[in-house]
């Protein structure tokens, strides 16, 4: 046997990267007495890992799949791994992500205490090298350990700050949620190995079904891995766990762990059940369409930022799965290329949001760093007191809002094309439903567009409206290094996409059967044409170029013309004397239209003050209408169940002895 | 020589004296006549133990049945007389339902065991045709009691002759168990009398009595 291979496998450098994780989080714990050890040396130590991860796993997207077996797990029942292009991709994506989010996080935890810091350290690690083992695993067994190890670890990452009664109250609404999901994709398991008892994902892949258990699979799976994405409306942990775990945390949980959710989805629909069918895709593309919407309409009525991110993770996981939706939809009707574009367009939405959604939360981040705020309403005219932060923010709320040339728009637009080729489809009703669904897509696009003006203005622009945005300091060296990176990353994924969708070939090929057309990508590295040059092509570049072209000659044009003209002066007051901060836009006052035309969405308590008032105020909650349609009513069913199961409990022995007495007749009456 | 049907018939005859004695337990009102009845039964079925090996030839059974004896006659009896006395209880017993009810819900019991015996009655030979369905009789009525008592004392004695029923069953239809089996049930019997003991040392301490209706306070809300 030979215990170390000549040349190292994909495969051996991930699972390397895994144990060196482990290592560090075990090495943060026993330094927990020297905080700046943690922050200088392990955290750089786990970006380098996670660099290495990255590397690894687009490299590993265009050779064959190579399987490993470990061993560890049960007798009998070893581990298997298992890396693949699809694996691959996800890896490039924790590693891309976690660059980022551990360079942050050398410097965001500087004032964190000791003991506090060695337990965070050691959660942090398994948190990530358990998620890339769900995205290595091979069997069932290994991807349920690992997923609840994943579960389980973020869960303590969240209740970091468990000494606050409603901190503790998100992570018991998290861990419920993500255990339903989790019983949800045993059974989906369960059912896909078809009475064999085989739980190795080869095995699964070889198994029939028939129709019925295949859709039992499917919908098991959409729930499962809808849970921890965050699909309607099972999204409610997101805008509460999001906000309580600490910033990095939030980054990593909303820009990867979802997307471990989208992996599986991918892995057991596209590659285990693999008996597509188009209505499948219906019901995904339904599901993801709502999400979107109701994402984005609820992200816009938040004025806690980290809410407001959380509830646009919803929304995005909402465009990720109207890409997948219609991939399954394609693949369902025998149009393969048609899917692979459209499984493209989701999956590289995927990577897109794990990017800019990792920056935001990470500026979010060092804006409560900062000011201690997470209100959008004390905030304000922080791009003076931190221009870094302000400028990385809004890379990510460029991208985020899908403006070229930046990677957001890339994705959207494939999603788009995608959608655009539905007459394709033979089925009339499938061809008029997909349209809607590509226009909920632009009206999401546009709403995110406002919803990220508003954050941008209220937080950034303007006058500080509280104390705090006065002395505001701006990120530390490595918190800028982080949210470089990741904005680096925004700008080269937008620029270069034909790199990735041509790696991204290589994970349609071996799940839906199919690369781009004959006529794709014949413009070279310049222009992404996903069908054919004729019908619709985009390059990013030229659009940078116009776009700087422009600024540059606009710029020129009034130094020429203005120059020497400049004069200052103090900003019109409409005559009103006194100008304070409180005179701004407010996140509220800004999304009234919006709140005005969706309101049957909300539900709304609003007080206000009427014009005799002595003291007036205003004040209005919005609430998410799922706890009343679905979250109250189950609980107060478990609870009356339990009560009811509580008359049990008498307190008489001679009655305990007579159920006990009972069962014995019965079950000597009965079971003979 | 005496023959097996011979044996077979003291087998029976013991096996009715166990239930008349479950019987008499049910109806016993006197806590000090319930534990001489308790040791009887263990006499009883110590003699049945001793009689299997005899006509079996099983040696290890003699151990049995000297075990039983040992415990179920000296040791056990002896601890609940002391535990009285320490308690100083000598009290009638009181019972739930009345002890004509009991008795006939006690013959309802056993026309239940004996139908629930007959498809294994019929299979088997000799005495343990009519062994089970009295075995199984004996640990209903023993469960029986159990119910029926309001105090302390006579449930652990319900519980022990719950087992003495087990035991009787396993003796006559089966031959008995493997010997570490029963070496450990003697020694489960004995802790258990042991930690009932130190817990109604403790029921008293908080409530003044052992009577277990003060134990229903216990329940949630």
């Amino acid at each position: 046997m030979q215990f170390l291979p000549m040349r190292l496998l994909p495969i051996d450098i991930a699972g390397l990267a895994v144990l060196f994780w482990l290592a560090l989080g075990l090495l943060g714990l026993l330094a927990s007495a020297r905080p700046a050890f943690i922050n200088r040396m392990l955290f750089p130590l786990s970006a380098a890992g996670s660099l290495v991860l990255a590397a690894t796993g687009i490299a590993a997207m265009d050779d064959a799949a190579t399987v490993m077996i470990l061993p560890l797990g049960l007798p009998d029942l070893p581990f298997h791994l298992r890396l693949d292009a699809l694996s691959g991709f996800f890896l490039f994506l924790l590693g891309a992500a976690g660059v980022g989010v551990s360079l942050y996080s050398a410097g965001y935890f500087r004032d964190t205490a000791g003991p506090t810091l060695g337990l965070l350290c050691l959660e942090y690690h398994v948190f990530i090298a358990s998620m890339a083992v769900v995205m290595l695993a091979d069997d069932a067994y290994l991807f349920m350990v690992a997923w609840e190890t994943m579960a389980l670890s973020s869960y303590f990452l969240v209740t970091t700050e468990h000494d606050q009664p409603q901190i503790r109250h998100a992570g018991f609404l998290y861990l419920l949620i993500a255990h339903v999901g989790a019983v949800a994709i045993l059974l989906a398991f369960g059912v896909l190995q078809g009475g064999h008892g085989d739980y190795s994902f080869a095995a699964l892949r070889a198994a029939h079904l028939t129709p019925g258990w295949a859709s039992a699979a499917f919908v098991l799976a959409l729930v499962g891995f809808g849970a921890k994405a965050g699909i309607l409306p099972v999204h409610v942990w997101l805008p509460e766990a999001h906000p309580a775990a600490p910033s990095p945390v939030s980054a990593l949980m909303s820009g990867v762990m979802l997307k471990t959710a989208i992996y599986g989805f991918v892995r057991v629909v596209f590659d285990l059940v693999h008996q597509l069918q188009w209505q499948w895709g219906v019901v995904v593309l339904i599901v993801a369409t709502l999400t979107t919407l109701f994402g984005v309409l609820f992200a816009l009525m938040q004025h806690d930022l980290k809410r407001l991110l959380a509830y646009h993770s919803v929304e995005n996981i909402g465009i990720i799965l109207i890409g997948l939706g219609l991939a399954l939809i394609y693949a369902g009707s025998n149009h393969p290329v048609l899917a692979a574009l459209a499984m493209i367009a989701g999956l590289y939405h995927t990577l897109n949001h794990a990017v800019f959604k990792g920056l935001l939360f990470l500026g979010a981040g060092s804006i409560l760093h900062a000011t201690g705020e997470r209100d959008l309403g004390e905030m304000g005219g922080l791009a003076r007191s931190m221009p870094y932060t302000a400028f990385f923010f809004l890379v990510g709320a460029l991208s985020i809002s899908a403006l070229p040339p930046l990677n957001g728009f890339v994705s959207e637009w494939l999603t788009f094309q995608a959608a655009l080729l539905s007459p394709a489809l033979a089925n009339g009703i499938l061809r008029s439903l997909i349209p809607f669904a590509a226009a909920a897509l632009a009206l999401a696009g546009a709403l995110t567009g406002m919803c990220f003006v508003k954050v941008y203005g209220v937080a950034f622009l303007g006058a500080p409206r509280s104390a705090h945005g006065l002395h505001a300091h701006d990120a530390g060296f490595w918190e800028k290094l982080g949210m470089g990176w990741l904005a680096a990353l925004c700008v080269a994924l937008g620029l270069a996409p034909v790199w990735l969708v041509e790696r991204l070939e290589y994970v349609t090929e071996r799940m839906v059967g199919a690369r781009l057309g004959a006529q794709a990508l014949k413009g070279g590295w310049l222009w992404l044409a996903p069908v054919a040059a004729e019908r619709a092509s985009y390059s990013p570049v030229i659009f940078l170029l116009v776009i700087a072209a422009v600024v540059t000659l606009t710029f020129l044009a009034v130094r020429r013309i203005y120059h020497g003209r400049l004069r200052l002066a103090d900003p019109w007051d409409c005559g009103f004397p006194l100008l304070d901060a409180r005179m701004q836009d407010t996140p509220a006052g800004f999304s009234q239209p919006i709140r005005h035309i969706f309101a049957p969405v909300y539900e709304m308590e609003r007080h206000l003050p009427a014009a005799t008032d002595p003291d007036p105020y205003f004040s209005l909650e919005i609430r998410d209408r799922f706890w009343r349609w679905l979250y109250r009513p189950v609980a107060a069913a478990a609870e009356f169940s339990a009560r009811q199961v509580g008359r049990l409990q008498q307190g008489r022995i001679a009655v305990y002895l007579l159920y006990s007495f009972v069962t014995l007749l019965f079950v000597l009456l009965f079971v003979r | 020589m005496i023959s097996a049907a011979w044996f077979d018939q003291i087998i029976s005859l013991l096996a009715a004296i166990l239930l008349l004695i479950s019987f008499a337990m049910l109806s016993q009102r006197r806590i000090l006549s319930l534990i001489e009845l308790f040791a009887w039964q263990g006499a009883v079925l110590s003699a049945s133990t001793a009689i299997v090996a005899y006509s079996a030839n099983l040696h290890h059974l003699y151990y049995s049945a000297a075990i039983t004896f040992a415990l179920k006659v000296v040791a056990l009896p002896w601890l609940l007389h002391r535990l009285i006395r320490r308690l100083n209880v000598r009290w009638d017993v009181e019972t739930m339902i009345n002890i004509p009810s009991t008795m006939l819900i006690g013959l309802a019991l056993v026309v239940f065991a004996f139908n629930l015996a007959q498809p294994i009655s019929q299979l088997a030979t000799g005495a343990a045709r009519h062994t089970i369905g009295i075995a199984t009789a004996t640990v209903l009525l023993s469960f029986l009691m159990m119910i029926t008592r309001r105090k302390a004392v006579p449930q652990v004695i319900g519980f022990l002759a719950m087992e003495n029923g087990l035991f009787f069953a396993a003796t006559s239809a089966t031959h008995g168990m493997p010997m570490v089996v029963e070496l450990g049930i003697a020694l489960d019997v004995l802790v258990g009398t042991f930690i009932f003991g130190i817990f109604f040392f403790q029921i008293r301490e908080t409530f003044d009595s052992l009577d277990i209706r003060h134990m229903e306070k216990l329940k949630e809300r």
